[in-house]
């Protein structure tokens, strides 16, 4: 099954005939999108770098 | 050799995004998704012996998440009940996280999924994944894989059909997107 629409297509004019698997997968897309959109939190920026510099500390100096 | 460690970093650093939008996507809550996403970057940090740099680090990261997830509701028996769909009592507090009642519909839809057939139509349908690395992330054959997907796109029919059908109207989010829509 392959469901594409074209771009020219006008989405919403008459529902009935609109597939609603695809409104499904742009809602999905929509509301995944908003999230992955967002900035990355300051707060695993800030863990990322206490978690590398806790490595560095813990490997001897000889393996660097 | 501290490249190796920086190169991790930064495939994590890039994997972050969607891991969250993952996360949010199976919970519907902020706080307790940017919470499981903490603990990924924990456990994966911990892991990072494991992971051989060059492969997909997106599914290694996805693949701990939904481990960590499960593990975490097993621990908290009773919140298993949230695959009966009792997290919407809980989102309608959050109704501010998304931006139209269109797509507040489709989260309270998605919430009522089994949490099996939720995270299937979520990696297949959104993450960008496919079938076949969506069943090695879910650990399950690629036909399960297939059939829960099928499946939940059947039951979030349903659950908007029942809501009104004439909901579907044209919006400025889903024109651009739907040219790319499902292709399975």
């Amino acid at each position: 099954m392959r469901y594409t629409s074209g771009v020219g297509r006008t989405i919403g004019q008459s529902p009935s005939g609109d597939d609603p698997n695809v409104q499904i997968a742009v809602k999905l897309k929509a509301l995944y999108q908003s999230v992955q959109e967002e900035a990355i939190p300051a707060r695993f920026l800030d863990l990322l770098e206490k978690l590398e510099a806790a490595e560095r500390q813990s490997i001897p100096h000889g393996k660097e | 050799m501290p490249s190796e460690n920086q190169e991790f970093k930064r495939e994590m650093l890039a994997a972050l995004p969607s891991l969250r939008a993952f996360a949010m996507s199976l919970i519907g809550r902020h706080d307790r998704a940017d919470d499981l996403v903490q603990d990924t970057i924990m456990k994966a940090w911990a892991k990072q012996d494991h992971f051989e740099m060059g492969t997909n680090m997106k599914a290694w990261l996805f693949t701990i998440l939904r481990n960590e997830l499960y593990s975490q509701m097993r621990k908290r028996g009773r919140e298993v009940q949230d695959s009966d769909g009792h997290l919407t009592e809980t989102l309608a507090h959050h109704p501010e996280q998304y931006g139209s009642l269109d797509l507040q519909d489709f989260r309270r839809a998605l919430d009522q999924l089994p949490p099996d057939q939720r995270e299937a139509i979520i990696l297949v349908g959104a993450s960008g994944f496919s079938y076949e690395e969506a069943a090695t992330i879910c650990g399950c054959a690629l036909g399960t894989i297939k059939s829960r997907v099928n499946r939940a796109r059947q039951r979030l029919q349903e659950i908007l059909q029942v809501k009104g059908e004439n909901d579907y109207g044209p919006d400025e989010t889903s024109a651009p997107i739907t040219s790319r829509a499902f292709v399975s």
